[in-house]
């Protein structure tokens, strides 16, 4: 199955150079085992794919995947706490890195969960509720969470799109959504009630509001396309 | 453009193998786990539940190892019920590599279980699996459409008192992310999902419903969403027993207007 995603492909490096290491960042933030394994699965020869909650681990990491399932405020917290909000920002600036749903969120100015989240702020822009009261005509009828296979509209060309066809669905489970206040941003928007943004790309940091590890073929070749990319938009 | 319906194969897994007979000529061992989860995957399935039915809590241990193969190797979402009764029960399945884990009769005894495991690990973790079926006004089991229908515990066997919808509107103002409702009256006759149920319980709570108990042909699926209003729809045996593929479920369902991938 999911026949020529598989990696061990060595297309990420040339032979001889060292192993590349990507690191999932753990910070508490539930389960990363979907993800670790589903990158597995898709590696390239000379690369390794390690779980991680050490700044010193990520900061020296080639690539960085961060995910993230929760509310936001146990997010940033436990981000904080953990002395990581610093070493993720800075991975997110100099890396090819991944931001997965939470993870995705978290990179905004701020969030409205929780009574309102100050967030990393690596991007201008809000996280809004589906059940704001603002979007009550749009949402009637619909259910929350969304919760499923929706699809993505692909707004820019990206390494990351490669062998993946627009309009693709993609695993979601979230109730919140980001709005972001730079339209350059957006690589993928998706239609729920309103459209909202689902991907935001630019130059070495692309995120996903759905789950790639949870999207069978079409998420294992996104996660492909991720190891082997250099970063450049 | 939309959000598509869903389709749940369900494998009832005892002692880590999968049970009720599922018949698939092309599968070398049709009660490992794994290679059922992969022909699903591939078959196109949205999701995966395994119910796990072992008896003996000896060997409960055995459906978190069962989670770990199949989540090694099946990147789609799976959920895992039977037996989840402590917080930490849900945790070491989410660890495992479960999506989301079922509670039902723990919920019944102690409704607050579910508020404590959805503020731990979040609603969208969190389904509360619904066993119902019809009464009449004194509460006893009926065949007649009153519209009516109780909670039940022990497959089907023990009444609780608590009406369905009541229960299901607790249950997702105790943090219940989804819920899949089963309806006990249906469950295994091949008859259908009881619609005026899934239309009930749908229309009374916010979040995802999925439909389960009855399904018997394709037509049952595609009711499920039409007339019940499920969000999902869940079956065994006819996908089991390879009368169906669910590939040929989805494009069946399809063709009737609703929402799928394909």
């Amino acid at each position: 199955m999911y026949a020529g995603i598989v990696g061990n492909d060595s297309s990420a490096t040339a032979p001889g150079e060292a192993m590349s290491q990507i690191v999932v960042v753990d910070y508490g933030m539930g389960n990363l085992r979907s993800v670790d394994k589903a990158i597995e699965h898709v590696l390239a020869d000379n690369q390794h794919v390690k779980i991680s909650s050490d700044a010193a681990e990520i900061a020296s990491a080639d690539r960085v995947v961060f995910p993230g399932q929760g509310a936001a405020r146990d997010c940033m917290k436990n981000l904080n706490e953990r002395g990581l909000d610093q070493v993720v920002l800075q991975a997110a600036r100099e890396k090819p890195f991944l931001g997965i749903c939470m993870g995705m969120q978290v990179l905004l100015r701020h969030s409205q969960e929780n009574d309102g989240v100050d967030c990393l702020n690596l991007y201008a822009g809000e996280v809004r509720a589906f059940a704001d009261e603002s979007l009550r005509e749009q949402m009637e009828h619909l259910k929350i969470p969304h919760m499923g296979w929706n699809e993505v509209a692909q707004k820019q060309s990206h390494p990351l799109w490669h062998d993946i066809k627009d309009g693709s669905r993609f695993y979601f489970v979230h109730s919140y959504y980001v709005d972001v206040e730079d339209a350059g941003l957006v690589a993928g928007t998706t239609e729920y009630g309103i459209e909202f943004v689902s991907v935001i790309a630019r130059d070495n940091v692309f995120a996903a509001q759905f789950h790639p590890e949870k999207s069978a073929h079409d998420g294992l070749q996104l996660l492909k396309n991720f190891c082997r990319w250099n970063g450049e938009a | 453009m939309a959000l598509a319906k869903r389709i749940i194969p369900c494998l009832d897994v005892d002692n880590g193998r999968v049970v009720k007979g599922v018949q698939f000529v092309d599968i070398r061992d049709a009660g490992d786990p794994v290679e059922v989860a992969r022909r699903y995957d591939a078959e196109g399935a949205d999701e995966i539940t395994f119910l796990d039915i072992t008896a003996s809590s000896d060997d409960r241990e055995t459906i978190v190892h069962v989670v770990e193969h199949v989540a090694n190797e099946v990147f789609i979402p799976l959920t895992v019920g039977g037996g989840i009764r402590t917080v930490d029960d849900v945790r070491r399945m989410l660890h495992a590599g479960a999506d989301k884990v079922a509670i039902n009769t723990a919920a019944v005894f102690n409704p607050d279980f579910v508020r404590e495991a959805s503020d731990r690990v979040g609603s969208q973790c969190i389904v509360v699996a619904i066993d119902a079926k019809q009464v009449d006004a004194d509460g006893k089991p009926t065949d007649e459409a009153t519209g009516r229908w109780q909670l039940f515990t022990h497959g089907g066997r023990k009444p609780t008192g608590l009406d369905a919808i009541d229960w299901a509107k607790k249950m997702v103002d105790y943090g219940a992310g989804e819920i899949l409702l089963t309806s006990m009256d249906r469950d295994g006759t091949k008859i259908g999902f009881d619609l005026a149920l899934t239309r009930a319980i749908s229309d009374a709570v916010s979040v995802p419903v999925i439909a389960s108990g009855g399904v018997g042909n394709l037509q049952h699926l595609a009711d499920g969403v039409l007339k019940g209003g499920a969000d999902a729809v869940l079956a065994a045996s006819i996908f089991h027993f390879a009368e169906y593929s669910i590939h040929e479920a989805k494009e069946y369902m399809a063709a009737q207007g609703i929402e799928m991938r394909l």
